[in-house]
């Protein structure tokens, strides 16, 4: 099956230091690619570049078998490549359905001349995408400092998919969640997949990887180090990849 | 977890008349001040007192009005205490020296009011380059421009003195009523009947200073934008998160240099009424701080230095509760650098309940 993104030789260096050097990774729709790797590894900075954070200075990044170019967040979201971050990136001090909307309000027209917000819309719309990942928010008005960490990261996925994502990049996505908060974000992993999205996790958990990955590519030092389908893998092998024991081995 | 610790401090600030009295008190100080006032200064619970509170405060209003916008977004302005005073003295010298030359009244006055608020532009342009594309911090921007601008307005007045010889019928404007009653006998708008003398102006009931209008003309629309358009929206979200605003897509740069250049142009628009009000261009005095009463009147009304809060009602009961603390002082006889204390307590409570209150709205 054709890839739905793809990098080819992407490279990003940092003044003498190579980040990502010359990696090739792809991702299906309804696939879940797990990202893997030690601090410093690279991953981030891989990310990034398809996120649009970074401009690669090497490579290519293809979306449906086309090049494209990203220089910037805003040109990746053009091409419904969505990056959920580690921190979320949500403005605590707003409420629910504003962080859905941000940069992208829906606005009506007032006494035919002004266009002003339309908190309705926003609100019943933010609901209905709430549903269909199946996370209850008590109330939509509610500001984010006000929700706890599940119910956020439920915010950003939410965000994500309303905006038609066809490519979802996740950092970390349980990093900071309690046990009960954790199954319920893999969850939706697992919902969004079925609905066709392409899904790159970073993650340093095993357990996740294993639970909802259908591939595993693994950075170490700034190259890909391996790249193993978790139906044929275990956690030995990755982890061993990860740390570099395999080519130990060899030795 | 900060929230629990604070939830511990509350106390009876978190039953449900305590959190409503938490989120007004700003209102509530404004009440209860009143009320002390009203029994100890004999002339403070008067009409024409009221009307003198908040036509001194119109830029106190407009200047407080254009750093909530600032300060939402997590900056600070601190030049627009002297952008207030070059936008004044230009004003005036313009409209001296366009009278001198010649030009009827009323060509000059609208002549020297458009040229100064489009000078205005400029220091809040250069604040938002400077902060946006240099990444220079916002008080240290603004602090060059507060000592530019004072600087240039020196050197247009010529020294410390105020500028004179504007039309006469500027001031007239500027302190102009919306209607004037003479009980049982004549209805006015915007100018006293004729058959009055200047002397025995006092018989008439004056109604609703035009000053007022201009501060709730300015005010609203400020408001409108900040609680109802996209452009308030990400206001408020830059100030929330820097980050999350530029990852959704939000040109936070352009949207900063679009909000220090409207503070400037607020200030602007005080500058020039100040000399409707006076009839005559002012300098800042060195020591005026209107930039910093400015932002105790924001902080007050509910803002935080740390962005993200606030708003224009808030802002302008912040305005009401400084200038009600000062005439009520004035008025019951107590010694005017009592006010400073008045002002700097009413910071620390501010302070101090968005500290307790974090998730207050």
């Amino acid at each position: 099956m054709a890839y739905l993104l793809e990098t080819k030789g992407i490279t990003k260096r940092f003044g003498g230091l190579t980040a990502v050097d010359r990696v090739d990774m792809g991702v299906e729709a309804g696939e879940v690619v797990a990202l893997l790797g030690d601090n410093g590894a690279g991953k981030s900075t891989l990310v990034k570049m398809i996120s649009g954070v970074y401009k690669p200075d090497e490579g290519d990044i293809f979306l449906d078998g086309k090049k494209i170019e990203i220089t910037s967040p805003i040109d990746a979201l053009a091409h419904g490549i969505e990056t959920i971050y580690q921190d979320l990136a949500l403005a605590e001090n707003l409420n629910v359905f504003s962080n859905i909307f941000l940069g992208r309000e829906k606005t009506k027209k007032a006494l035919g001349i002004f266009n002003v917000l339309d908190h309705g819309y926003m609100e019943e719309e933010s609901q209905k995408v709430l549903d269909r990942v199946d996370i209850k928010i008590p109330s939509l008005k509610a500001n984010i400092r006000n929700l706890s960490g599940g119910q956020r990261q439920a915010v950003a996925i939410s965000r994500s998919i309303y905006w038609d994502a066809k490519v979802l990049i996740m950092d970390e996505p349980t990093a900071a969640l309690g046990i009960a908060e954790q199954r319920k974000v893999l969850d939706m992993v697992k919902s969004l997949k079925k609905h066709g999205i392409a899904i790159i996790i970073i993650s340093h958990q095993m357990y996740d990887v294993f639970e909802v990955a259908d591939r595993v590519i693994v950075m170490r030092r700034g190259i890909k180090a391996g790249e193993r389908l978790v139906k044929d893998t275990s956690s030995e092998e990755v982890v061993g990849l990860i740390v570099g024991a395999e080519e130990v081995g060899k030795k | 977890m900060p929230n629990q610790q604070a939830a511990a401090r509350r106390g009876f600030f978190e039953s449900a008349p305590g959190r409503t009295i938490a989120r007004n008190w700003a209102l509530c100080f404004l009440v209860l001040m009143a009320v002390v006032f009203s029994f100890a200064g004999p002339g403070f619970f008067d009409l024409v007192n009221f009307q003198n509170i908040l036509h001194l405060a119109t830029g106190s209003f407009l200047l407080a009005a254009a750093e909530t916008f600032v300060i939402i977004t997590g900056g600070i302005d601190v030049s627009i205490g002297f952008v207030y005073g070059l936008s004044s003295v230009l004003t005036a010298t313009l409209m001296r020296n366009l009278t001198l030359a010649g030009m009827a009244p009323g060509e000059a006055i609208v002549i020297s009011c458009l040229v100064a608020l489009l000078v205005c532009l400029l220091p809040g342009f250069v604040n938002g380059i400077l902060v946006t594309r240099f990444k220079v911090p916002s008080f240290i921007a603004t602090m060059g421009m507060w000592g530019i601008c004072q600087g240039a307005t020196l050197y247009i007045a010529g020294g410390y003195l105020p500028v004179m010889g504007a039309p006469e019928s500027v001031s007239r404007i500027g302190n102009s009523f919306l209607f004037y009653i003479d009980p049982g006998k004549s209805l006015t708008f915007f100018h006293k009947p004729d058959y009055i003398a200047n002397e025995s102006v006092r018989q008439l009931a004056r109604v609703f200073p035009s000053s007022l209008l201009l501060s709730i003309g300015v005010l609203l629309v400020l408001g409108f934008l900040l609680k109802y358009t996209k452009f308030g929206r990400h206001t408020y979200a830059i100030g929330g998160s820097m980050d999350a605003s530029v990852r959704a897509g939000i040109n936070v740069d352009r949207h900063l240099v679009i909000i220090y250049t409207l503070s400037a142009f607020v200030a602007g628009i005080a500058g020039v009424f100040d000399v409707f009000q006076t009839g005559i261009g002012n300098y800042t005095p060195t020591g005026a701080n209107y930039e910093l009463l400015a932002v105790a009147a924001v902080v007050i009304g509910g803002a935080s230095l740390l962005g993200g809060k606030g708003g224009i009602l808030g802002t302008a009961i912040g305005v009401i509760l400084i200038a009600v603390l000062n005439n009520g002082l004035q008025i019951v006889g107590i010694s005017s650098f009592y006010r400073y204390i008045g002002v700097g307590i009413l910071l620390t409570i501010a302070v101090v309940i968005d500290q307790v209150f974090p998730d207050l709205e």
